[in-house]
């Protein structure tokens, strides 16, 4: 986990300095990133403090993004809500990241009957939408982020197994990795000291272009009332209770937690796509 | 692709006749997996099967028992699942325990909507998305930089948040649109599904503009066209005959996948707007655990996620024959 974040900002600080929007978007996920890790300094109020007289709020100063229909303040709940939203497709995308490449190393290097057996379970998993296995996922476990976290998990593996083990196929026939088996290096070895810092790069893009996908995904579920459940603040949650606030005429949470996961989004796409020009 | 077998001395299949046969056969493969697992799930549940058909009620034990017949719970695992798929083959679901209704009745009824929805919105991904791509890949320039920066922010928002947006502005805001349901008869139909058709249609219309921007301009450049220009050719017959065409390809499998992956949104789209389709039967169901229709509703949508695919990599094959090889 701590080796994939530091290669993943080490490429990240390789990428960026040449492209203006991608300066942007890793300025936009920093400072998300700041304001998760900095949550209860950073919001303003309690995100789950109830105040009648700012019930459905607009914009004020004390009150920057308004009220929500409970009178909770609403960019507090905008801070706080960043760490169930994004929090979860990280840890999604780590373990797929992780499970993905460990099968298609495995399947790459064995070959024969385990690589078959691998490959048409990953086939099998990526004919079905993402969203279906998480919620799947909660029709068996109950709704709460974790269950979509495994759902989305599952759903997530064979999207970084199947190009993993492409380029693991090819860079098993390079020469190199000849060179060290004759050296009677054992195949663990080999397979974790040569060929996965040689793949790192390709594994870092697509779990970056996955984790757009995961952090929509999760908040859909969310925002279906399955995923992460009330009080606890989260972006997908806010453009549910937003919509209603909505109706009775005050956008500002939907449009705003709407603006957040979008930015989010958009700031991880940003980066994937140029991490994967880059590989 | 998988039609990549050894080469065959003689075989009594053309290449095209194979390559379909192959296809099927993994067809059922995938569904007769995926009928499986969703099945298998029921004994997951911590508590077993009774917990779950049960649910949140406390059964009698007449209740227990009549619920024990009707899903043969004594009977052995496999034995079970067969006696299953086999009624879902013969189109008989298993009855919803919460609508006590059959659950092929159920999805019957709510079919209507949901195909409306996916069909309306497939005419708006394709003609807005090639529309828009061929246009930003011929004009260049600004139209370009328009259309890749207003697909990259559309790709980026969830559906639900265009949804809620669409919402705010047009049903809310300007009163152009109704909030909620699906209408009846042709015009009011059509009518009350054009934002959550236009909501589902947005992101994959975004997708389509980039894929096809990106492969029109690919053709573009490629060796052919530069003859045909070298030739004196019109540019219109250009673009029409050696550009377009070409392009169609990789466009078609986009478009196909799209088209698949629209049943998933509509799960998300149908509760924005309380369309009573599938999708919100669905998720009404996982909320109620009620199982029956969870089970029919993650087969229809795998089965036709996996029958969309097919059909497109059959029409790509009749498209460009070299993939049937």
């Amino acid at each position: 986990m701590t080796t994939a974040l530091t290669t993943s900002l080490t490429a990240a600080r390789r990428a960026v300095p040449r492209d203006p929007l991608a300066r942007a978007a890793a300025a936009v996920l920093a400072l998300i990133v700041l304001g998760t890790l900095a949550a209860p300094l950073v919001a303003p109020y309690d995100p789950d403090l109830p105040d009648l007289f700012n019930t459905l709020g607009y914009a004020t100063p004390g009150h920057w993004l308004g009220g929500d229909a409970l009178g909770r303040d609403v960019l507090s709940r905008l801070i706080w809500g960043a760490r169930p939203t994004l929090l979860g497709p990280v840890l999604v995308i780590a373990v797929s990241a992780v499970v993905g490449t460990t099968l298609a190393i495995t399947a790459a290097w064995c070959g024969g009957w385990v690589d078959m057996v691998v490959s048409r379970v990953l086939d099998v998993l990526f004919a079905v939408p993402g969203i279906v296995f998480a919620l799947l996922s909660v029709a068996v476990l109950g709704p709460g982020l974790m269950p979509v976290a495994l759902g989305l998990t599952v759903a997530y593996t064979p999207y970084v197994a199947r190009v993993v083990r492409g380029a693991a196929l090819r860079e098993r026939n390079l020469p190199y990795v000849a060179a060290a088996w004759v050296q009677g290096r054992p195949a663990v070895t080999i397979c974790v000291r040569h060929l996965l810092p040689n793949l790192r790069p390709i594994i870092v893009a697509q779990a970056v272009s996955a984790l757009g996908y995961a952090v929509i995904d999760l908040a859909a579920i969310s925002f279906l009332g399955l995923g992460v459940q009330p009080p606890t603040p989260d972006w997908g949650l806010m453009v549910k209770s937003g919509l209603d606030s909505a109706m009775r005429g005050n956008p500002i949470e939907a449009v705003a937690a709407g603006v957040a996961i979008a930015l989010a989004v958009c700031a991880v796409n940003v980066l994937g796509d140029r991490l994967g020009r880059d590989r | 692709m998988k039609s990549q077998t050894k080469p065959q001395t003689k075989s009594l299949l053309n290449p095209t006749a194979r390559f379909v046969l192959l296809r099927l056969v993994g067809l059922a493969a995938v569904l007769l997996v995926a009928s499986f697992l969703v099945y298998g799930l029921l004994y997951l549940v911590p508590g077993g099967p009774m917990a779950f058909l049960l649910g949140n009620r406390t059964g009698t034990p007449e209740q227990i028992a009549a619920i024990r017949a009707q899903y043969h719970l004594d009977d052995p695992f496999l034995v079970r699942y067969f006696s299953w798929l086999g009624d879902a083959l013969g189109g008989d679901l298993g009855r919803s325990l919460v609508y006590r209704q059959d659950v092929t009745t159920l999805l019957a009824t709510r079919a209507a909507t949901t195909l409306w929805l996916v069909v309306y919105s497939s005419v708006l991904i394709v003609v807005g998305g090639l529309a828009a791509g061929t246009l930003a890949a011929l004009r260049g320039g600004r139209t370009d930089a328009a259309v890749t920066g207003v697909s990259s922010v559309l790709l980026a928002t969830p559906v639900f948040v265009i949804g809620v947006v669409l919402v705010i502005v047009f049903a809310r805001g300007l009163g152009w649109f109704p909030v909620f349901g699906a209408g009846e008869g042709l015009w009011d139909r059509v009518h009350h599904l054009t934002l959550p058709a236009l909501t589902l249609a947005v992101g994959s219309a975004a997708y389509l503009a980039r894929i096809t921007r990106a492969s029109v301009r690919e053709e573009m450049g490629r060796e052919h066209v530069e003859t045909a220009r070298s030739r004196g050719l019109a540019e219109t017959r250009i673009v029409r005959r050696h550009v377009l065409r070409n392009a169609a390809v990789p466009v078609t499998t986009v478009i196909g996948l799209t088209v698949a992956g629209l049943l998933a949104g509509a799960v998300v789209v149908e509760n924005v707007f309380a369309l009573d389709g599938i999708g919100s039967l669905f998720v009404r169901a996982i909320m109620q655990r009620d199982f029956a229709v969870v089970q029919a509703v993650v087969l229809v949508l795998v089965a036709s996620f996996v029958v969309v695919n097919l059909v497109v990599d059959l029409f790509y094959s009749v498209l460009d024959p070299r993939m049937a090889r």
